[in-house]
């Protein structure tokens, strides 16, 4: 599917699911109105029906998805990401120069520097004074600290400034009124050419192709700023390079810094360590002074005003991208890397619905997948070896006679004892079967093999539990030793034990699916109402029958509970242990996505988790309200 | 003959802090076969308690009892019992609930069927045998409970309070239900009750107990049932026969429960 027609899918949904939502809160105050009610608050019938409140809740949240993903700009504004790289281009080149004046920050680059090695120079000479070296020592290292602060403060005077460096700061000044005039020039830079034209049309469009947006220009604003970014790279290259240091001062520098470093050896050797540490706290100054980056106050005037005027004339060009970006772009902005141009923000990390389906169509083609297995498909096999599966191997042992060994001749014969044990192990040929697969199958399967195992083993202890006091106290402290444990925490070792293979990751959910259901299943045993068994025992019944047909039935609607929260929490727990460890199963994806970044697909994974959270509960409610309609009123 | 011999029956139940409450003390009656026994008494009489015990849910301390000349050692399907609340399997439909003694035993499917049916009529029922018991109201859920009880045949049924939980106008109906069972099947019935004016009407012998320890007081043969079976039971209610012992036996109740307060103050 084309991105133009995406957009246009995505727009239109979006403006429908606006007027449901204007529509669902005009028709729902009708409606109040209309209502009798109850004056008195707090009567819980009032919070029954209302459906047109959950075409409120849900048109909400997908415009706040279409909105804060930007899917909604895309499909409104298409050319802005375009354009807003362009400016981010201009922007991420002049920020190092603009965070020289008091643009970015509050001071001048200059002062705040000379304000903090002021406080540094203060902060050694007090270390100088308090340390209990030899005094003429002491004296010396005050001396050289009074140097060093002589040398900062003297880039701060006029004649500090070369001529050299005041012609090209001048230049640079020039240079940025020269761009400002093109910026403000409507004919610049004339029309695209055919190859830039042709290049820009080419490239992949917003979001397509693992690119995240064009960075090639394709409006005539964009290709402005696009040349105004090439110019003003030169000039804030040049800009970096003018210092305020000439040969004398450079000299003097290391002058001191070769004195500062012969102080330590001529001390004695109780003064040493202290004084090493004194040459290293007035030598990192030393080393900051002398990158040049002080001027006098006034010397950078001129570029300050061009880069004044730059920027208002920036602001004017950029005109309505700004409003489009502040109303439709909202949480991040677009940034320009070396390479390319990225979003930031809720763009990044909140991949757009249309991204999102698109994502999960991609990977649920089976040819595609994800690693190369598919979402939710099936794949042929033998039924030999379906048969094997439930045909224990040792079957074969049990024949009379041995196994048949090799020959001198290499030659293996068979005999009865083989032939039952290739048929145990599917070892022969037969027609094939589809059999479901994919991430989602085993993810499921895993699930649905734990809980299994904790019914039929946790259901008979539970009610055993329930009627045995003996069996209760045997078993609580077993269960209740392991059941408090998080899940997650037996994972590593049980993971650990069993190796990454699927008999791991069921042995966990059977232990989270076993304590639930000991825990329904006794509860349930415990609240059969004593009555009930004594009217089965004046009727007749033995002992197993009570169990069977009184205690069981009566504790369905327990162990039902027990199973929808099982489901519930061996879902989470599959999840987590699947990231754990594993090369299949939806927690895998998730965390192979999380390493690559790829939000579509971390989001893809969690919508399908709640989906089918989802799915298994409303089963279990239908199965609850189909198998125990007494519950509650018996 | 299946009579219901009780001789001397006591019944201790130990408590927690090692002292020993006695619920029952030289309990002693013969109830003949076809007989109607109602048993009054204040709350803690141990009426519950002998009950449970001719149910063969509790072993007597002391005491024999036996039933057609057997000895009683634990539940059997001779003694059939109806509860307060029915006691009913609310997973089960109607006919399930009635035919689930015949289906412990595993007997003929056709004829469980057949049999279902008629006891469904004979308590009225009819046409709600596929019903899940948890929609009925508390007297069709007591005449299930009746039928289910009655379908296995026991010799003596024993009630628990069978109609505490019901509105004055359905307990009257199941009054007449329990009278024309008792005459049409000829089965013994002992029926333990609250109410004084319930003991009259259903008690050709009424038994009045006790308290501290539980035993029986006194005992009266009452004609009331027998006329509630040709007549309307609130003109038997009318007579003055009825009102004078119901006087009665409610004032020395009354005087039982003092008593106890007075013993407790």
């Amino acid at each position: 599917m084309s991105l133009e027609t995406v957009r246009l899918i995505v727009g239109a949904l979006f403006i429908l699911l606006v007027i449901a939502f204007i529509w669902s809160i005009i028709y729902g105050r009708r409606v109040v109105k209309t209502e009798v009610t109850d004056l008195v608050f707090g009567n819980p019938l009032k919070a029954l029906g209302g459906w047109y409140w959950v075409i409120t809740g849900v048109c909400s949240i997908l415009l706040l998805w279409f909105y804060f993903s930007w899917d909604a700009a895309r499909a409104f504004f298409p050319n802005t990401a375009n354009e807003m790289c362009q400016v981010a281009k201009v922007d991420s080149e002049l920020n190092a120069m603009r965070s020289t004046f008091p643009m970015q920050s509050r001071l001048l680059k200059g002062t705040s520097f000379l304000d903090r090695e002021t406080k540094q120079i203060e902060r050694a000479r007090r270390t100088i004074n308090k340390s209990d070296i030899d005094v003429g020592l002491r004296d010396k290292y005050l001396a050289a600290a009074n140097t060093v602060e002589v040398l900062l403060m003297s880039r701060a005077t006029d004649e500090s400034l070369s001529s050299d460096n005041a012609l090209a700061l001048t230049g640079i000044a020039s240079r940025i009124d020269v761009i400002t005039a093109n910026l403000a020039d409507p004919g610049f830079p004339g029309p695209a050419t055919v190859a830039e034209q042709k290049a820009a049309d080419e490239q992949p469009g917003w979001g397509e192709a693992n690119k995240e947006i064009p960075d090639i220009p394709n409006t005539d604003r964009g290709r402005k700023f696009n040349k105004v970014s090439e110019a003003v790279a030169a000039v804030s290259a040049d800009f970096a390079k003018i210092r305020n240091v000439d040969d004398a001062f450079l000299g003097e520098v290391k002058q001191l810094t070769a004195e500062l470093k012969s102080y330590p050896a001529a001390s004695s050797a109780e003064d040493a360590v202290q004084a090493q540490a004194l040459t290293k706290s007035l030598d990192k100054i030393l080393k900051r002074i002398d990158n040049g980056s002080i001027f006098p106050p006034a010397a950078l005037d001129s570029v300050e005003d061009a880069l004044k005027r730059f920027n208002a004339e920036q602001s004017k060009q950029e005109g309505s991208l700004k409003i489009i970006d502040a109303i439709a772009m909202p949480g991040g902005e677009i940034r320009a890397g070396s390479t390319a141009c990225t979003e930031q923000g809720s763009g990044r990390w909140l991949p757009k619905p249309s991204d999102t389906v698109a994502t999960l169509v991609k990977i649920s083609d089976p040819t595609v997948g994800f690693k190369a297995v598919p979402l939710l498909w099936y794949e042929w096999k033998p039924a030999s070896e379906m048969l094997a599966f439930f045909i224990p191997d040792w079957i074969a042992d049990l024949i009379p006679g041995e196994y048949p060994r090799h020959t001198t001749d290499g030659a293996i014969s068979t005999n009865l004892k083989t032939k039952v044990l290739n048929f145990a192990t599917g070892n022969y040929a037969s027609f094939s079967i589809p059999v479901p697969a994919g991430h989602l199958w085993d993810s499921i399967m895993r699930v649905l093999s734990g809980l299994f195992l904790g019914i039929v083993l946790g259901v008979p202890l539970g009610l055993f539990m329930g009627l045995s006091r003996l069996a209760k106290g045997f078993f609580d402290p077993l269960i209740e030793l392991y059941r408090p444990v998080p899940p997650l925490a037996w994972a590593p070792l049980i993971l650990t034990i069993f190796g990454i293979n699927d008999d791991g990751k069921i042995f966990l959910l059977f232990m989270v699916a076993f304590a639930i259901m000991v825990i329904s299943a006794r509860t349930g045993a415990t609240g059969t109402q004593l009555s009930k068994i004594h009217a089965a025992h004046s009727l007749g019944a033995t002992n197993r029958q009570i169990i069977r047909r009184v205690i069981l039935p009566n504790s369905l609607p327990e162990i039902l509970t027990g199973i929808r929260i099982s489901i519930g929490v061996c879902w989470g727990t599959l999840v987590a242990a699947e990231m754990l460890a594993g090369t299949t199963g939806i927690g895998f994806i998730e965390n192979v996505a999380r390493k690559q970044s790829n939000y579509e697909i971390i989001w893809v994974t969690i919508i399908l988790l709640g989906l089918l959270g989802l799915m298994f509960d409303l089963i279990m409610r239908w199965v609850i309200t189909k198998t125990i309609p007494w519950r509650g009123k018996g | 003959m299946s009579d219901l011999v009780a001789d001397s029956i006591d019944m201790t139940f130990p408590m927690p802090e090692g002292e020993s409450v006695q619920a029952l003390k030289d309990v002693s009656f013969t109830l003949k076969q076809g007989e109607l026994l109602s048993v009054l008494g204040p709350s803690g009489c141990g009426k519950t308690t002998l009950l449970n015990i001719i149910a063969g849910f509790l072993l007597p301390t002391a005491g024999s009892l036996t039933l057609g000349g057997e000895p009683i050692t634990g539940p059997g399907v001779n003694r059939g019992m109806v509860f307060q609340q029915g006691a009913l399997f609310e997973w089960l439909t109607v006919s399930e609930n009635v035919d689930f003694g015949l289906r412990m035993k595993g007997a003929n499917k056709k004829q469980t069927k057949a049999k279902v049916e008629e006891w469904l009529e004979i308590v009225g029922l009819q046409g709600f045998g596929d019903t899940p018991t948890y929609q009925l109201s508390g007297g069709m859920q007591q005449r299930v409970a009746l039928a289910r009880c009655l379908i296995n045949d026991p010799d003596l049924i024993l009630m628990d309070e069978p109609l505490g939980a019901l509105d004055a106008l359905t307990r009257e109906k199941m009054q007449s239900l329990v009278l024309k069972i008792w005459k049409e099947t000829g089965k013994t019935i002992m029926i333990i009750t609250h109410s004084v004016e319930e003991a009259l009407l259903l008690g050709e012998r009424l038994f009045v107990m006790a308290p501290r320890p539980g035993r029986l007081h006194r005992e009266y043969q009452l004609p009331f049932a027998e006329w509630g079976l040709q007549q309307d039971l609130r003109s038997v209610k009318a007579t003055p026969d009825f009102g004078n012992n119901r006087d009665e036996i409610l004032s020395m109740i009354w005087n039982m429960e003092e008593e106890i307060m007075g013993g407790n103050a």
